[in-house]
């Protein structure tokens, strides 16, 4: 084993040496510093193999520093805090940190699966698509359970994640996206002026390529100056600083999508602290200065360990004091490269060569080689030469073919403008060929990109493009000028010629590192037809990986363009879609998961019911009282079957404060209601109540619900518990836009009552011990459907409705919603001696079905008012909403599916909801399809299941015989067809 | 060139560089019997049928992009013919029989696979309704399964069981059910219509339907006018446009629909997965992205890209369902314009101008449909006549009051 | 997206939901020969427009107004928006 931290220089960097942090990889302990990425740590360790490929299983190491990083994916932490996938080059070290590397079986330096580089000649791109085909049968037995067990790189969590996440808003004048020289001179710019600023940042340190360069600005050594910066930035009253923050899309109206990495540089979030935190961040102007990405070329060997882009060379030796190799040979198109066999240099690595593949280079530039380094003009690399690592290089020099031996194998094919975020609206990217890549030549509204992400590539350009952005933007806004502003800085140089693939060599060269694929696939197809930059993508899979092509989507469109001869941008042009870094699902999500997923409405009696023992069901977003079991009830259909009795012979209530309750008021109240319904309200008289059917306009059913009108310009409106939300937004519809010119107006009271229903022939007596005194319960006082504002429980203003669901004798009773509980427990009380009891919403239901009322299984939105025996109550003498389509051809032939009883003919068969009725003796076949059993309840009064049903010309057919076939659950029972109502048709008991 | 393991050995041999192009790039020519305008999966299997079965080759299918470019290259491949609704149930059981033998047809490898559907309900009203759907499909011969709790615990322990907002009380489970390959769906057909004879043409866009005297005559294109003797417009999000130029107003709104893909992981996700209690379907495709998508946005868009409100909601109830991948991280997410009906079904018709035919109003369903959608408009364009499982699929269904509304949402496209 | 309602300021488009072309504002007269045609136009047929688009916007979580919301589809930039209730219409029921 090497000696601990082997890599690591004697000095310089931003690792903090007197903090070292220990972390295991594939369960080997190491030691890093502070400051350290786990990509850092594990270089200055002296491990160069961190992965293996996805198809191939090849040998991988770092190619970058950043989170373009291809190759670099381990497993971070353990169990239900597995996060697969995790570029090694974006984790911040901490102390106790476990990663391990990933897609490899036993072990990562013997991976049996490498064996399929030996099958790599029947595996070209989209081999898949031409075979595995035959036999059929084998394609989900055997072929694709091979294909899926290969499949994937790292494990997802084993369990449920434990961690919080959150969402939040942030809005602001001028958000900067990048702390690089760019941004942190936008965001100085913008600041000063008094804008509002948001500067997010990625990483964790601010200052971007100012930490890996060894540049000077305004005469301070850049990453000095970049401190400064942030200084002057936090003492600005306007600015917000946000490290650890991605931005990672850019959505409609100037909101921004950022992730911040809360706590994921702890081991564990501390308790109350989130991990990760979604930002929607609303922005009046954006500045996206994310800076550029370095291409790689495309050689044969390019993804052994120890090939390197230039510029993360230098990152690990200037920003982490890590030399990511003892020997260095560069190879290079740009000037920019050549910094990396200085920095090296200087580092104390050997640089065995400079290869350029250009045939001169400035002056300048060639001042930048290191003593000692042989310069090879109009050169390239043919081929890496190594296994596991790096060990050296085959050259095509001027001078003939050589071999170097080396540990690293720096690359440069020029930079690529980040700008990602700027064509996610569509905009569109244009070639530079001073560049040899695309720059963006538009933006979303409201953002502009500055610096290198717009192709500005020296230091002194960064700068200047920065502020002039932040000073012009917040101008705009009409913040004080701050106007231009010299930075003084150096403009170095940065010429590049167009490097794409260098030809020859044995071994497969590499365009997309991640997901394998090769030029040869990107040659292939081109040959097969997928010609277009999308088919291209999709056929090879190039540019599908985690990392997202952001190194090797421009040098596949390069080395398509070179083969056929054509420029870059006619190959194509490259897209991103959002989002521009992956980001966690569990941070999209929020708090919204397990109990929090949606809000949970309780009923005013939740709690006095809980005190109870009730069961409760979720009713959409309620949670209502399911039913009330008594001790010694041993199921569920035992207790409602007790609660109906009960209600049927003596007295009970139920909670019905979930209908929906509107106040419609207005000297045109009657007449929008007459619209709106069916039936007519106009005509009702104060004080009594009307049942009412409201279509769509489109003529089915769309809700039912009582009406009550309280003073002549005065109805309140209730709706079904499902309903309520709707029917408030089409009432408001019906009113606003459709008839702003009716004098109405209406407002949901909802949450204002709470109500409940109190059934049962001893309803009455039972609510005479609630009413105050003077309030007149009595038939003559209040008739059914009769409506009056009392007082109960001394002194509480409420209002009593003779309603009846249940069939019974009933009353609604509304009083304000904080009394609900209180109301419940009084009823209780009152109704002791007559044995009273809560029930539930099965009761509830068994006693609707009883009576043959329709609720939402027969108003499934397909259903008319005829189909379900409310035909009469459509008024001819009007127009209301649905009324001329509902005379629509098909809405009015006979033979539609009409609400009708059932009933089994063996006595206790059980009926199901969902069965389809059959003629006796009919096939089951579709085409004897009849209809369906829409509810069904086991009546105890009547003491068998009975059902209510849609049956084509139902009405007609009663005392005839279906079959109701159910055969997902292996049903199949014949049923008499009744009439829906199985309890005192006539009404008698309601009106006692 | 057949597609098969011999011939990929045999190709390996001359390092794959003897592989012809799947389709040719041919230019247009003046006049074709049917010029089908759009390029999707649903105009190229239109064409693989009409010169397959019907023996019709003069065929030409314009796209303005690359073939695939639209919903058929956005969506989350899920195959199924789960549906309640007798003008729905036999059209995508058709279909359904179809995908069971696309390989073999097309000789490509589309990876069909049958890893089942499962719906899951979280309510008795639900599991009726489920229960009822079940049925309606077992009526018409398809498979269907109501499974309890246990048994989705079963099949998929890492579901939340513990802590639900909404309980899983059990699923409907089609077993045939599944995913398809949605980018090899569209290149299989392309080379099969292109091998008998069908002219591909990319980078051609219809910009308008030239007719005379009610009679279709050809489409103007970026490429110039194409006469033909019938003109298909199988166009998804983009219908509106081009049937303006013929004069027709259409039940049709263009929305967009996201979907998304994670990083490859490990594959746990063996079947479909659909959550009762929000809007969000999952699978794991081969390489072991989680594919999976949610609702439409919600309002009418052209733009090919969704907001942050959907894609918050998708992933709430994906971790309301399985909190297992909370940490596996969303890797791309996109739009795709979806041709969003009034009653949330198709239509495949005739239309007021003869010789011009419509293919539209795939909703969320597109994919699934495509075999017997390009098998019941080749038939429609060749007979005249609408094939036996489109039926209810005509433009006057709406006026004579027959809409297919499976969601019983009525003429609001949002809600489907 | 964000909605400018006339009464409480930019918004967040989830703050609303939206029915879809303000056509619908535009409710037939039920009365007279082809009110069968021209109720099915009114509710089926579609401008479905790659362009501006006035359409029927609710701020439930607001205001509870109706608000007519001119967007143009291929960029959802928003031109205008206007309270329903404020419009003059042709085709009211009375």
């Amino acid at each position: 084993m090497t000696r601990s931290q082997a890599f690591r220089l004697a000095a310089g960097g931003f690792v903090d040496r007197a903090r070292p942090l220990r972390f295991t990889f594939d369960g080997r302990p190491m030691t890093g510093y502070a400051g350290d990425t786990l990509a850092s740590a594990l270089l200055a360790n002296g491990v160069r193999l961190l992965g293996r490929s996805f198809k191939y299983h090849r040998p991988r190491g770092l190619l970058s520093a950043g989170p373009e990083e291809p190759n670099a994916l381990v497993e971070l932490r353990k169990g239900a805090r597995r996060e697969p996938n995790t570029k090694a080059t974006t984790v911040e070290l901490f102390d106790g940190l476990e990663a391990a590397s990933q897609n490899r079986w036993p072990s990562l330096r013997l991976d049996l699966l490498s064996l399929n580089s030996a099958l790599a000649p029947l595996l070209p791109a989209g081999f898949y698509y031409k075979t595995f085909m035959w036999p059929r049968a084998l394609w989900e037995r055997l072929y694709e359970p091979v294909i899926r067990r290969a499949a994937g790189l790292g494990r997802a969590a084993d369990g449920h994640d434990p961690d919080h996440y959150e969402q939040a808003y942030a809005f602001c004048d001028v958000l900067v996206v990048g702390a690089g020289p760019a941004g942190l001179a936008a965001a100085l710019a913008a600041g000063r002026a008094g804008a509002r600023v948001i500067l997010c940042e990625e990483d964790a340190r601010l200052g971007g390529r100012l930490l890996s360069e060894d540049l000077e600005i305004d005469g301070l050594p850049a990453h000095v100056w970049a401190e400064e910066a942030v200084r002057e930035l936090s003492g600005l009253a306007g600015v917000r600083i946000m490290p650890r923050t991605a931005v990672f899309g850019v959505f409609d109206g100037g909101t921004y999508g950022a992730l911040e990495r809360v706590t994921d540089h702890l081991p564990v979030p501390p308790a109350f602290a989130v991990r990760q935190r979604l930002w929607r961040i609303v922005a009046r102007r954006t500045i996206l200065a994310s800076g550029a990405i370095e291409r790689p070329v495309a050689f044969a060997g390019n993804d052994r360990p120890g090939v390197m882009l230039a510029g993360a060379v230098r990152t690990y030796l200037n920003r982490f004091a890590v030399a990511p190799g003892r020997r260095l040979v560069l190879f290079t198109s740009s000037d920019d490269g050549w910094r990396t066999a200085a920095a090296a240099a200087r580092a104390g690595m050997e640089v065995a060569a400079i290869v350029d593949a250009r045939a001169a280079v400035p002056p300048a530039v060639m001042a930048l080689a290191p003593r000692g380094a042989t310069v090879h003009l109009d050169a390239r690399v043919r081929e890496a030469l190594g296994g596991r690592a790096l060990a050296g290089v085959a050259l095509e020099a001027q001078t003939g073919r050589q071999r170097i031996a080396a540990d690293l194998l720096a690359v440069s094919g020029g930079w690529n403008p980040n700008f990602a975020l700027a064509s996610h609206h569509g905009a569109r990217a244009e070639w530079c060929p001073h560049l040899v890549g695309f720059a963006p030549s538009g933006a979303p509204d409201g953002m502009v990109v500055a610096g290198a992400a717009r192709g500005m590539l020296s230091l002194a350009r960064c700068l200047a493009d920065g502020w002039d952005a932040g000073a012009t933007g917040s101008e705009t806004l009409g913040f004080r000028p701050v106007g231009a502003r010299a930075f003084s800085a150096e403009d170095e140089p940065s010429g590049v010629s167009a490097l794409w693939h260098v030809k020859g060599g044995r071994a497969k060269a590499f365009v997309d590192l991640q997901n394998d694929v090769t030029v040869s696939d990107v040659l292939l197809a081109e040959r097969e037809g997928y010609r277009s930059a999308e088919h291209l993508k999709r056929y090879t899979t190039l540019g599908m990986a985690t990392d997202q092509g952001k190194t090797g989507n421009v040098l596949a469109l390069g080395i398509l363009a070179e083969t056929r001869g054509a420029p870059v941008p006619s190959v194509g042009i490259t897209r991103f879609r959002p989002p521009a870094v992956p980001v966690a699902i569990g941070a999209l999500a929020g708090r919204h998961r397990g109990r929090e997923f949606r809000p949970t409405r309780l009923t005013p009696t939740h709690a006095w019911a809980q005190s109870r023992g009730a069961v409760f069901v979720e009713a959409g977003p309620w949670l209502r009282a399911q039913y009330y079991p008594m001790p010694g009830e041993t199921d569920w259909l035992e207790t409602v079957g007790r609660e109906v009795l009960t209600v049927r012979r003596s007295v009970g209530f139920c909670d019905v404060s979930t209908l929906g309750k509107i106040d419609v008021q207005g000297p045109d109240a009657g007449l929008f209601l007459d619209r709106l319904y069916i039936n007519t309200f106009s005509t009702l008289p104060v004080g009594r109540a009307r049942y009412g059917i409201m279509l769509r306009e489109d003529g089915f059913v769309m809700d039912d619900g009582t009406t009550a009108r309280l003073a002549p310009d005065r109805y309140y409106v209730t709706t079904t518990t499902a309903n309520a939300v709707r029917v408030f937004q089409h009432m408001q519809f019906c009113h606003q836009v459709l008839w702003p010119d009716l004098d109405v107006q209406l407002v949901s009271v909802s949450d204002q009552w709470a109500k409940l229903s109190v059934a049962g022939p001893k309803a009455r007596e039972t609510l005479r011990g609630v009413v105050d005194a003077g309030s007149d319960l009595s038939s003559e006082a209040l008739p059914h459907m009769g409506v009056a504002e009392i007082s109960v429980m001394d002194g509480i203003a409420a209002r009593i409705f003779r309603l009846s669901f249940s069939g019974e004798l009933a009353f609604e009773v509304a009083v304000p919603a904080g009394y609900g509980a209180a109301l419940a427990a009084r009823l209780m009380q009152a109704g002791a001696a007559f044995g009273i009891t809560p029930y539930g919403t099965e009761a509830l239901g068994v006693m609707r079905i009883e009576k043959g009322h329709i609720g939402g299984n027969e108003i499934d939105g397909r259903t008319t008012a005829a189909d379900l025996g409310l035909a009469r109550m459509m008024s001819r003498k009007k127009d209301f909403i649905g009324r001329v389509l509902a005379e629509r051809p098909a809405l009015t032939a006979p033979g539609r599916m009409q609400l009708v009883g059932l009933r089994p003919l063996a006595a206790g068969a059980r009926l199901r909801a969902g069965a389809h009725f059959l003629a006796p003796g009919a096939p089951a076949h579709a085409g004897n399809d009849e209809g369906v059993m829409t509810s069904v309840a086991f009546s105890p009064l009547i003491g068998s299941w009975i059902g209510l049903g849609l049956l084509k010309s139902g009405p007609s057919r009663l005392g005839q015989r279906v079959r109701a076939y159910d055969p997902v659950r292996g049903g199949d029972v014949e049923v008499e067809v009744v009439q829906p109502c199985f309890l005192d048709p006539s009404g008698e008991r309601l009106h006692v | 060139m057949r597609y098969s393991a011999l011939s990929l050995a045999w190709n390996a041999l001359s390092g794959h560089t003897r592989w012809q192009p799947a389709w040719r790039d041919p230019a247009p020519k003046p006049y074709y019997d049917v010029v089908i305008c759009g390029g999707g999966g649903h105009g190229l299997a239109t064409a693989h049928y009409l010169a397959k079965v019907h023996g019709i080759t003069r065929v030409a299918v314009l796209e303005k992009s690359w073939i695939g470019s639209g919903n058929a290259g956005r969506n989350t491949t899920i195959i199924r013919s789960n549906y309640l609704l007798p003008e729905n149930v036999p059209f995508y059981e058709w279909s359904m029989k179809l995908w069971e033998g696309l390989e073999q047809d097309l000789n490509f490898n589309t990876m069909v696979s049958q890893r089942g559907v499962l719906n899951l309900y979280h309510s008795d009203a639900q599991r009726d309704a489920y229960a009822r759907r079940g049925n309606a499909m077992r009526l018409h011969g398809v498979d269907a399964e109501l499974i309890d709790r246990h048994a989705v615990r079963r099949m998929l322990p890492f579901l939340d069981f513990d802590n639900e907002r909404f309980p899983i009380q059990g699923g409907l489970l089609q077993r045939r059910g599944g995913t398809a390959r949605h980018d090899a769906v569209v290149w299989g057909y392309a080379r099969a219509a292109d091998s008998r004879g069908v002219d591909i043409i990319q980078n051609c866009e219809v910009t308008a339907i030239r007719s005379r005297n009610g009679r279709v005559e050809g489409v103007e294109t970026t490429r110039g006018f194409i006469g033909a003797d019938r003109v298909a417009l199988a166009l998804a999000g983009s219908t509106s446009l081009v049937a303006t130029s013929a004069g027709l107003r259409l039940p049709i709104e263009s929305h967009v629909l996201q979907a998304f893909v994670s990083e490859g992981i490990k594959p746990f996700i063996d079947t479909v997965v659909t959550f009762g209690a929000g809007h969000f379907y999952i699978s794991q495709s081969d390489k072991g992205g989680l594919v999976f998508g949610g609702d439409i946005d919600g309002f009418n868009s052209y733009a090919q890209r969704g907001g942050l409100p959907v894609i918050e909601d998708v992933c709430e109830a994906g971790m309301a369902l399985m909190p297992r991948i909370g940490r596996v991280r969303v890797l791309r997410t996109w739009g795709g314009v979806v041709d969003m009906s009034m009653d949330g079904s198709p239509i495949i018709d005739t239309t007021p101008v003869r010789g011009l035919y419509l293919n539209t109003g795939w909703n969320y369903g597109g994919f699934k449909a495509t075999p017997a959608s390009g098998w019941c408009f080749a038939h429609l364009i060749a007979t005249g006549e609408p094939h036996g499982t489109a039926r209810g699929f005509r433009l006057d269904r709406f006026a004579t009051g027959r809409p297919a509304d499976e969601k019983g949402v009525g003429a609001q496209p949002n809600l489907h | 997206m964000r909605i400018e309602c006339p009464y409480c300021g930019s918004r967040d488009s989830r703050e609303f939901t939206v029915l879809g072309d303000a056509r619908l504002a535009d409710r037939p007269d039920a009365a007279g020969p082809g009110a069968l045609g021209r109720f099915v136009a009114y509710l089926h047929e579609r401008d479905n427009p790659a362009g501006l688009h006035p359409e029927l916007w609710y701020h439930g979580a607001g205001c509870q107004s109706w608000l007519i919301v001119t967007r143009d589809t291929r960029t959802h930039r928003i031109q205008k928006v206007e309270a329903a209730r404020d419009l003059p219409r042709e085709g009211a029921l009375r």
